[in-house]
């Protein structure tokens, strides 16, 4: 008698197809031993939203009696695993107004596991996962953030990779022998298998203590009573917004635009834009277009980002006029949400520093999570096929 | 799913019979339905949960599984005109909606049983709006619950595909000629995956006769004007054709359910119009339709395991109302407490609409249980297992004070 209950946090729209056949692998393949599971995405994130986190689920009971405790419910109480197949997604995800952020490791069970895509070492991750009150486990699968399902993206293979690796770190799910038949009727293909199998045979998987993690306090709300709503259907609109003021330099002037304060935004980012404040022009262009009016103007007209409400679009970066003015660089090369332009005012070397540091890191600047510029992926196609062609040669 | 129709003997299967299992979703199981019953005209206008259904029948026919005219429409209003239309000349059709899309269409779901027209339609059921809001809440349906709808509600991908098939051999009998709606939570059945065996096409055929109008079939070798302008001379006469054709329907819905079982070897025999679950020693039993029957099953067992004599009665058919089994079954408790995922406001003791059905049903009984009324889970909002045990503590509290009071409780909803 046991129910296993498996999540996967992925990247709205991106790697939708990519999560559904994780979760539909895992029921596919509990049937060949007759147990009984379904299958669902969280309905509250459809319709998806470009990169906004969202979640599927895959539940497996002995049973259908036991499965019946996890039906008609947006999502379980607790999960044997976590699976996050953005690595950026362990900053945590808020996926509407009033979520609140939740941590990547929410849901997890004492002794559960949270298995996630990365090219990250597991000390890396843990600078930004949520501390846990108990321990758990963490498993990385190497690889990039998928698109793979995603319409002409192609099949790599991390759907498969991530249900060997599942087996491993999960063993009373099932046999490998029943995802292999499951992978075979699902699939239709042999290669498909010996992913699952190599992934398998090289997951790792580490402990992780109570004192291991991010010490940042989750941001939550408390929602309103019906006496304390406003009736008809009527929200309060967002106040005004207002002068900026300055800690670096005391100075007060400029504009600050209120935003929705019950929600924050920036768990849908992936890559943020960086400012080299010397080499703006004060043109206005990223302050007019970006399309979550994100920009705050300082006392003393430059531009900075509010990277609470900055979904990391790189509308700004594309309309920048100045070369290498606004760079988009990669969340996981970031700890905070602190503002640009006052680390700059108070330490301009050590803030273009570090700001270059990232930039010249090909790693930092790569667009491989949610957004690319055009042409990139008929580049890396072209790239592969070369690589490919000289590996035989 | 515990209380779920069983497999009966496997006797007389030909090669033909063989069915297979796939794991999908509700809405993806009807569209299965939809293309084994070889629906021919399906009209399709977005809106969410129902949109899954077309989706899937649109794949099917790209895919080269199913062919069929597959409209889509420019309003769902247009949508339930056209097969109207279709299905008046001859054509067996699908259609459906949710929400407010439901209630675009109303004039064409008011003229279409008055027509007897036997469409077979879907209802993701969605909150109303406003506010906009995805969630599963039953006062779409509901609206077209005096009109001559039959209206069932079903609790999982199963009997969403199984119903579909017994929706139109009810729908089609000249006997009846009613449209009828399978409504589906949004959310908990359109959207969630689950294991569903898919009979073969052979099974269906023998199922399902053909649709035939006969003499109500819109064709120039039968002419006939349908539709005319009347005065009052008419209007009573007509009402009450509709009034008989309900009543005759429910004898045909237990055939169709004895037939089901003797072709597909799936019997709902036993849970035809209700489904009762761990009544038979019970005291105290809440009643509701639809997903909220699994809470309520598993709360069920957990109350059990305390010694508490509790039961769940799950109400399918709504249209024709189950008048008689109802009655034969709640007299028999202690207090029923009818939950329901839906609202009437300014309604008798400020109830939900099935607890009122309900309650009427059972008036004329001598000994009647106490009855209370629980409005829950509205706009999709879970209800739990800390709900439902409440809602057991309040009719013990009754019984123990021999009082509903008050007569209505708003279970979740926060203060």
């Amino acid at each position: 008698m046991s129910t296993i209950s498996i999540e996967v946090v992925y990247r709205g729209i991106f790697q939708k197809s990519l999560a559904k056949n994780i979760c539909r692998g895992i029921v596919l393949a509990a049937r060949k031993e007759n147990k009984v599971g379904t299958a669902f995405g969280r309905y509250g994130d459809s319709p998806e939203r470009n990169g906004v986190p969202a979640k599927n689920f895959a539940v497996v009971s002995d049973t259908a009696e036991e499965l019946e405790a996890s039906l008609a419910k947006y999502e379980p109480n607790e999960v044997d695993v976590s699976i996050a197949v953005d690595d950026t997604l362990c900053k945590g995800v808020e996926s509407w107004a009033w979520y609140g952020l939740q941590p990547i490791n929410k849901l997890l069970k004492p002794n559960g596991t949270l298995l996630v895509t990365a090219n990250r070492t597991p000390e890396d991750l843990l600078k930004h996962i949520h501390k846990k009150e108990y321990p758990y486990n963490l498993a990385i699968v190497k690889g990039m953030a998928s698109f793979s399902g995603l319409w002409v993206y192609k099949d790599d293979h991390t759907d498969v990779r991530i249900l060997g690796a599942l087996l491993k770190i999960c063993p009373g799910l099932v046999s490998f022998k029943s995802l292999e038949q499951a992978i075979l009727e699902e699939w239709k293909n042999e290669l498909k298998v010996t992913s699952a199998r190599k992934s398998y045979e090289s997951v790792s998987v580490r402990k992780v203590q109570p004192t291991e993690g991010s010490d940042e306090v989750p941001f939550e709300f408390e929602k309103p009573g019906w006496k304390e709503m406003k009736e008809g259907v009527a929200i309060p609109g967002i106040p005004l917004g207002k002068e900026y003021h300055s800690e670096a330099t005391g100075q007060t002037g400029g504009y600050k635009p209120a935003v929705n304060p019950y929600y924050k935004k920036y768990s849908a980012r992936t890559m943020r834009p960086v400012v080299l404040f010397d080499k703006c022009i004060k043109c206005t262009l990223c302050w007019l277009h970006c399309p979550d009016s994100c920009f705050d103007v300082t006392p003393d007209g430059h531009y900075d980002v509010r990277l609470e409400s900055c979904t990391g679009c790189s509308i700004c970066a594309d309309v920048c006029p100045v070369d290498g003015c606004i760079t988009m660089v990669n969340e996981a090369f970031f700890d905070d949400n602190a503002s640009e332009y006052e680390a700059w005012k108070k330490d301009k070397t050590t803030y273009v520093a570090s700001v270059t540091e990232k930039i010249k890191n090909p790693q930092a600047t790569l667009r491989s999570h949610g957004y690319r510029h055009r042409g990139q992926y008929q580049e890396e196609i072209a790239q592969e096929k070369e690589a490919s062609h000289g590996s035989k040669g | 799913m515990a209380a779920k129709a069983e497999i009966a003997g496997q006797a007389a299967k030909t090669p033909t019979d063989i069915e297979h299992e796939e794991l999908i979703s509700g809405s993806e199981a009807i569209a299965h339905a939809v293309s084994l019953a070889d629906v021919d005209v399906i009209t399709a206008y977005p809106i969410r949960p129902y949109d899954t259904v077309m989706q899937y029948v649109a794949k099917m026919i790209a895919n080269g599984d199913f062919d069929c005219e597959f409209i889509v429409a420019e309003s769902e209003h247009s949508q339930f005109e056209i097969v109207k239309h279709a299905s008046a000349v001859g054509a067996r059709v699908f259609c459906g909606s949710s929400g407010v899309g439901w209630m675009y269409a109303f004039e064409a779901l008011t003229v279409t049983p008055a027509l007897r027209i036997p469409m077979v339609a879907m209802v993701g059921n969605r909150a109303l709006d406003d506010p906009g809001a995805f969630g599963v809440e039953h006062n779409d349906a509901l609206a077209v619950r005096d009109l001559g709808w039959m209206l069932i509600w079903v609790d999982n991908a199963q009997e969403a595909l199984d119903t579909a098939l017994i929706a139109y051999r009810v729908a089609e009998n000249r006997k009846v000629f009613l449209p009828c709606a399978i409504c589906t939570d949004g959310a908990f059945l359109t959207h969630s995956q689950y294991s569903v065996k898919v009979p073969s096409k052979a099974q269906v055929d023998r199922f399902l006769p053909p649709y035939k109008r006969d003499d109500l079939l819109l064709h120039p070798d039968n002419p006939i004007t349908i539709a005319p302008q009347v005065n009052e001379d008419w209007v009573m006469e007509i009402r009450k054709q509709n009034d008989e054709a309900m009543k005759r329907a429910k004898g045909v819905i237990a055939e169709a359910y004895r037939e089901f079982k003797e072709v597909f070897g799936r019997d709902y025999t036993n849970s035809m119009f209700i489904e009762e679950y761990m009544t038979d020693d019970a005291e105290i039993v809440l009643l509701g339709m639809g997903t909220i029957s699994m809470p309520a099953r598993v709360t069920v067992r957990k109350l059990r395991e305390q010694g508490k004599k509790i039961g769940f009665v799950r109400l399918k058919w709504l249209r024709p109302f189950p008048t008689e089994e109802l009655r034969k079954s709640l007299a028999r408790f202690k207090a029923v407490g009818v939950i329901d995922r839906d609202y009437s406001f300014g309604s008798p003791s400020d109830g939900g609409v099935v607890f009122n059905e309900v309650r009427a049903a059972l008036y004329p009984l001598a000994k009647r249980p106490l009855m209370s009324g629980f409005i829950a889970g509205l706009g999709g909002r879970e209800v739990t297992i800390e709900n439902i045990t409440q809602m057991v503590e309040m009719l013990e509290k009754s019984v123990q004070i021999g009082k509903a009071e008050p007569e209505t409780h708003w279970i979740g909803v926060r203060e």
